[in-house]
């Protein structure tokens, strides 16, 4: 039974900032894979691979499963692709509301200067 | 980034960043080259929040706009969409406003609306803005990811790139 630890998207951003990490999720996105497998695909040890994979399933972004001697990666459960996609939208959401904002901002700055400027004179 | 100071007049694209802090919380930053008093100022006024709150882009536009932004005021604003017949309304409460430096509201047109915190920090003639959601709980935040996805995007990985570089940096 594997265990999933709550995880936030914070984690996850951390654990993807790792090349090598994102490479792994891209294999898997295709097909499950054996920790070997992807030590090969990588070219690295078992023992660099191993922490790797550790580092995404302890974001639930990968879950490993032992059968025999060989143990198993695959896509965790998690459901990156919806949230990662809903936060972009949000931000592009945001981002726009922002731009007009600046526009105000910069209007009531330059309206601000004036009244200095006439309250000088 | 040096050569940009004393450029004053180069306008600078700040970057808007959008982070799920926790299972509840949802935290967007932007900076604004301008003191607090005149962001807080388009944050208050409705005849200001009216002009930047439903960008264009969006299709969504407001067919009322009514903040009576005071502690205890309360707000409500009605917007309209060309895919929705009829039209969305978004009303809740100020639970506290500090002239220049936070407001708090609530949302309350369903039962899973956050509290949004809005805070604005001045250091040298910009201001950054927080923008902190605290949802009742972790369903309420996966829900509204779940719903507001209509297209999830198949480049997922692309994505990510995109907004690692924006996160992780």
């Amino acid at each position: 039974m594997v265990q999933y630890k709550e995880t936030h998207l914070d984690a996850s951003f951390a654990a993807l900032s790792d090349p090598t990490r994102r490479g792994i999720l891209e294999r898997l996105g295709r097909a499950d894979a054996s920790i070997t497998e992807l030590a090969g695909r990588f070219q690295m040890t078992l023992t660099g691979m191993k922490k790797h994979i550790g580092v995404l399933e302890q974001t639930g972004l990968v879950t490993t499963e032992k059968t025999g001697r060989v143990r198993t990666c695959k896509l965790g459960p998690r459901r990156l692709e919806e949230e990662v996609a809903w936060i972009e939208s949000y931000r592009q959401l945001w981002h726009a509301r922002f731009d007009e904002l600046d526009k105000i901002v910069d209007e009531l700055k330059g309206r601000e200067r004036f009244d200095e400027r006439t309250k000088r004179k | 980034m040096n050569e940009r100071r004393g450029s004053e007049k180069t306008p600078v694209n700040y970057a808007t960043t959008v982070k799920r802090k926790s299972e509840r919380e949802l935290v967007i930053t932007r900076t604004f080259n301008a003191p607090a008093r005149i962001v807080f100022e388009a944050w208050t006024k409705p005849e200001l929040i009216k002009r930047w709150w439903t960008p264009k882009s969006f299709g969504i536009s407001f067919i009322s706009c009514e903040a009576d932004a005071r502690t205890g005021g309360t707000y409500r604003f009605v917007f309209s969409h060309p895919d929705f017949e009829q039209p969305m309304a978004f009303f809740g409460k100020y639970i506290e406003v500090t002239p220049h430096s936070r407001i708090v509201w609530t949302n309350e047109e369903s039962a899973d609306g956050a509290l949004t915190t809005v805070t604005f920090e001045e250091n040298g003639g910009k201001t950054l803005l927080v923008l902190h959601e605290l949802y009742p709980a972790k369903q309420a935040l996966d829900d509204a990811i779940a719903s507001g996805s209509p297209n999830a995007a198949p480049e997922q990985f692309e994505l990510l790139d995109e907004i690692l570089a924006t996160l992780v940096s």
